[in-house]
């Protein structure tokens, strides 16, 4: 059952000669309980998608429909009261710095039902959630980035929502901190249930958490799927690049090319990508490769991935032999489900 | 007082309390200034959230409502204050029933100072960034919410300090409506001082208004400073 329904949204923005599309005809459903990374470059159109689920964007055309109701058939009071139900939380918090960071998490309480006690027991109880309990009384600027966007969080769960968009969330955060927020949302999608809508440019932040990914370019999703499928077997340029810098093959690859500058690959020598997917494949492949081809295998570079409970691997190595025996250590590979990738002078 | 006296013989005679006395003064720029900058600063407040609220991307965008607003504060601003004094005259007339005093003087300055003071309102609530409207609307923040909890609270430092520019510049204003008759400073400075040969009594009026500029200065400071917590 979709909590998140967006169908054929069309955003086009109109500058004064000119229309920009920013989202196309595009689509998406999110399940309950869902971690659903959207990823892309700054100006693909992913904010501009996920903020038509609030209707902080009202989509040129398409529908919204958010836990079965249709967002866009709402009266003002009527979506208001519907969007208490779907937190946000942006790259910048957002914050008020003239209220405390208690007053902070009681705003959107303000026309709440609660009495004033029920409503403090309740911003200390978020505050707890989100450990910054003893920080009530202090103002946004005295606290970090990462302790800002904690009260971010603690304000968007202010309504009991089961819907939270974060918007770029960890963009602004060092990496540590980063992941400790990302760390905070899982813990919220486990616990409280809720169905979160991660939109970020860092595959990294996709990887730690999402269980599906759609990648977006050009105001459209060119690839989605289960985080293991778009980790294992991207389709797209654009997702292949994406993945690279998240299991930091880039990097890794302009140190490969650095060392093939000094020292060149010999005549019976190859450059080989190597994938995975689940443990206890490809290092026993290696060794078995010597004793059946005479291949030796060095490897330069290797990283291994825990996505969604299954490892995912990936190595960069060079095999030593003979042409017919290379070639028949590739396929004793590929039999054993590893995909290998024949890297041209280091270049993927 | 025998050096004031023996100094400033001009402005010693005019005494504290008579008609022209520098307490009557004194009063009188309190009164047109802080008259003018209430009935001015309403209208001017209102004007200057009707242009954030009603601008492309504000919360209740209004194109028709914006270009009426904008306009009315363009033209009043651009119009000369000592010829909105004279023109206006009819109105005032209208509303006060004399064109003389520093209750008539009401008029002009309150129209002088609120074209000024929108503007001035308008950049200062445009300093508070989107980003914290949009969060306000994330969680259901009425209009009304959003004009008193993040635009007024999270700008009030800066409404704060281009309050205190608009006092001063109306301080000025006061003085000008003075020269034809108003009454304060700016009628002793100039009529009673200047036009008369008294330097030492004009020079006396505009250290009293110089001291004014002052004190508005640095209350409007110390307030802004603890309105601001970042």
């Amino acid at each position: 059952m979709a909590v998140i329904s967006l169908k054929n949204i069309n955003v086009t923005f109109k500058q004064k000669k000119s229309e920009i599309v920013a989202v196309q005809d595009e689509s998406i459903e999110v399940e309950k309980g869902d971690i659903y990374g959207i990823v892309g470059y700054s100006g693909a159109g992913k904010s501009t998608l996920v903020r038509t689920i609030n209707l902080l964007q009202r989509p040129t055309k398409g529908s919204v429909i958010v836990n079965d109701i249709d967002m866009l058939q709402l009266s003002p009071k009527e979506l208001r009261n519907q969007r208490k139900k779907i937190g946000m939380i942006f790259q910048h918090f957002n914050l008020m710095n003239e209220l405390t960071i208690f007053g902070n998490v009681a705003q959107p309480l303000k026309h709440s039902n609660l009495s004033k006690v029920d409503k403090a027991k309740k911003v200390n109880k978020l505050l707890k959630l989100v450990g910054l309990d003893d920080r009530a009384d202090n103002y946004p600027n005295q606290l970090s980035g990462g302790q800002k966007q904690r009260v971010a969080i603690a304000r968007a769960l202010a309504n009991d929502p089961e819907i939270l968009i974060s918007d770029e969330a960890t963009s602004a955060l060092d990496p540590r901190t980063t992941n400790q927020i990302l760390a905070l949302l899982k813990q919220l999608n486990r616990e409280l249930g809720l169905t979160i809508v991660l939109i970020t440019h860092e595959m990294q932040a996709i990887k730690e958490t999402a269980n599906k990914v759609a990648v977006m370019e050009n105001g459209t999703i060119i690839e989605r799927g289960s985080l293991l499928e778009i980790f294992t077997n991207p389709q797209k340029p654009l997702t292949k690049d994406f993945i690279n810098t998240a299991t930091n093959l880039d990097e890794a690859l302009v140190k490969v090319n650095e060392l093939l500058t000094t020292q060149p690959l010999a005549d019976d020598e190859e450059l080989i990508k190597i994938s995975y997917v689940g443990a206890d494949t490809a290092q026993p492949l290696l060794s078995t490769i010597y004793a059946d081809f005479d291949v030796t295998t060095n490897i330069l570079y290797s990283n291994m991935e825990i996505l969604t409970q299954t490892p995912v691997g990936l190595a960069v190595a060079i095999f030593k032999g003979t042409v017919a025996n290379r070639k028949a250590a590739k396929a004793s590979f590929s039999d054993h489900g590893v995909v290998i990738t024949e890297l041209q002078g280091g270049t993927n | 007082m025998g050096w004031i006296q023996e100094h400033m013989p001009n402005a010693y005679a005019l005494g504290w309390s008579g008609d022209y006395g520098w307490g009557v003064a004194i009063w009188q720029t309190v009164y047109m200034t802080l008259g003018a900058a209430i009935i001015g600063g309403i209208i001017g407040l209102l004007f200057g959230i009707g242009l954030v609220l009603t601008a492309d991307d504000g919360i209740a965008p209004n194109r028709t409502a914006f270009q009426i607003l904008d306009k009315i504060v363009s033209v009043g601003r651009a119009i000369p204050f000592i010829i909105m004094v004279v023109a206006f005259s009819p109105l005032t007339q209208l509303i006060v029933g004399t064109t003389i005093g520093t209750t008539a003087a009401l008029v002009p300055l309150s129209l002088g100072v609120f074209p000024f003071y929108a503007r001035q309102v308008q950049v200062a609530l445009l300093g508070v960034e989107g980003g914290k409207v949009e969060a306000a609307r994330s969680f259901g923040a009425t209009n009304w919410d959003i004009i008193s909890d993040v635009y007024l609270r999270e700008g009030r430092a800066e409404l704060i300090r281009v309050s205190t520019v608009t006092l001063i510049s109306l301080v000025g204003l006061t003085a000008m409506a003075g020269a034809i008759g108003a009454g304060g400073l700016g009628t002793t400075a100039i009529v009673t001082g200047y036009q008369r040969f008294q330097n030492d009594v004009m020079w006396t009026a505009t250290v009293i208004i110089l001291l004014f500029i002052v004190i508005i200065q640095f209350v409007g400071d110390l307030l802004a400073k603890h309105a601001r917590h970042n």
